[in-house]
């Protein structure tokens, strides 16, 4: 019985040791030097309506399917 | 009757895979024209999608497409007559920003003379670790219905339901990264009723016939996919893409793709992409079986054989309200043109009839013209 205890007691400090090193981890880019990541360019997808379309026409085409970052939709066309 | 039964359809059409969950999407309208022409196929349509802020925690957002279709491509010429139809398809989403955490929904529906298509998704995406990280997760269901035009007695449904998992990690000040995963399975009527296979058959002057392809009732693919974006020191943007598939049809696909995104004077903005893809053929499919019936289940879809493709974007992006008129912040003028190249492996030309079996191998080139407006307010 004790043995469990004291598992359940490694346990749990190996989780309140976890979740005060998730709370504890500095974001090494700052937030005042994301402007470039900000940026129009640096975006995945820049148009939504136009990339949806164009993962649309792959998916058509093709015979993979999904994992296209936008998620495209629709018809695939004979 | 789309050939391609392959539309899971998804409503997140109307959803930019986040990069910060901790915003909602941007307020903007999109007007745009699509054209495509190849292999004897031509669909073209327009595309309106509106997402307009509602209070500061919602956004809600609406798509209206049309695919118009007018096909006379090998598979039609070869074994049934050229056709004309319309897909038309609508969707509606709203997002929930609460803190950090984004919620989305979306639902469409699809219509055409011979199939309908509805879909349900929902996702969450969570900023972590300083906003450093955004985890995004999905699930899609769709339910399709399958008809055929003169057979008023046909009508078969199809169950599809997808997981994806995506995450995006800034690296550096410069360096964007994105992981995806995303799962797939389909249940029901899968295959095409309207295609055929083709086997030999002595008793045919041409030394062939066609009978209906069969395909399994259970379809399901994972897709693992990678893309980074870097910001270069002269203001602009280099990205690349690497995905691979596989399913339990057998087919095992490498896609890769590198573009670069230039900014010019006057607000032009320039893309370039170059995109390779490659395919295996799936275990049921050939392009000649050796007699009817030959097995279980058979496809001469060319989409299932083994092929590869290769595709060429140039697109520019010029901005016409740099200052602003009257609610509108910013209005873009884009032309996206895209050129790609298939040659199939194991998909023959029947058109150019010789011994069955030897005719050259098929391949064909398509245009792609986008041309929209966008409007941010």
């Amino acid at each position: 019985m004790s043995r469990v205890r004291s598992a359940r007691g490694l346990l749990l400090a190996l989780a309140v040791a976890q979740l005060s090193a998730c709370a504890t981890i500095e974001p090494w880019v700052k937030p005042y030097e994301r402007d470039r990541l900000a940026d129009p360019i640096m975006a995945f997808d820049r148009n939504p309506v136009s990339a949806a379309y164009t993962d649309h026409v792959y998916e058509a085409r093709e015979g993979a399917r999904g994992a296209l970052g936008s998620s495209g939709g629709g018809c695939g066309c004979n | 009757m789309h050939a391609r039964v392959r539309r899971l359809a998804f409503a997140a059409t109307l959803l930019a895979w986040p990069v910060f969950a901790g915003v909602l999407p941007e307020e903007r309208a999109d007007v745009l024209y699509h054209s495509y022409d190849g292999g004897g196929v031509t669909i073209s349509g327009p595309s309106v999608l509106v997402r307009k802020q509602a209070g500061k925690d919602f956004s809600v957002s609406a798509n209206y497409y049309v695919d118009s279709v007018s096909s006379a491509s090998i598979d039609v010429v070869t074994s049934a007559s050229p056709y004309k139809e319309e897909r038309t398809q609508e969707s509606v989403g709203v997002d929930y920003l609460r803190g950090k955490t984004l919620m989305s929904m979306a639902y469409m529906t699809s219509d055409e003379n011979d199939y309908t298509a509805d879909t349900a998704h929902f996702s969450l995406s969570q900023d972590i670790f300083g906003d450093l990280t955004t985890v995004t997760l999905g699930y899609t269901r769709g339910w399709d219905q399958v008809r055929r035009t003169g057979d008023p007695e046909f009508a078969q449904d199809t169950d599809r339901r997808s997981y994806n998992l995506g995450v995006s990690q800034i690296l550096t000040k410069n360096l964007l990264l994105g992981l995806e995963f995303e799962s797939i399975t389909d249940e029901g009527f899968l295959n095409n009723p309207y295609r055929s296979v083709r086997y030999l058959d002595p008793q045919s002057a041409n030394g062939y016939s066609f009978e209906a392809e069969l395909y399994p009732h259970t379809h399901t693919s994972g897709a693992f996919a990678t893309r980074a974006r870097y910001y270069m020191p002269w203001r602009a943007a280099l990205s690349g893409q690497y995905r691979y598939y596989n399913d339990t049809w057998d087919v095992t696909a490498h896609t890769a793709e590198i573009g670069y995104t230039h900014p010019l004077k006057r607000g032009i903005i320039i893309d370039f992409k170059y995109r390779w893809y490659t395919q295996t053929h799936a275990d049921f499919y050939s392009d000649l079986f050796e007699r009817s019936g030959e097995f279980n289940f058979r496809a001469r879809d060319k989409e299932l054989s083994a092929f590869s493709s290769q595709g060429l974007r140039l697109g520019a992006s010029y901005d016409i309200a740099r200052q602003g008129w009257r609610f509108i912040d910013k209005g873009t003028v884009n032309l996206y043109l895209d050129h790609m190249m298939f040659d199939y492996e194991d998909f023959r030309d029947l058109t150019q009839p010789t011994t069955p079996g030897e005719e050259p191998l098929y391949g064909f080139d398509a245009n792609v013209i986008q041309l929209f407006v966008s409007f941010w307010y």
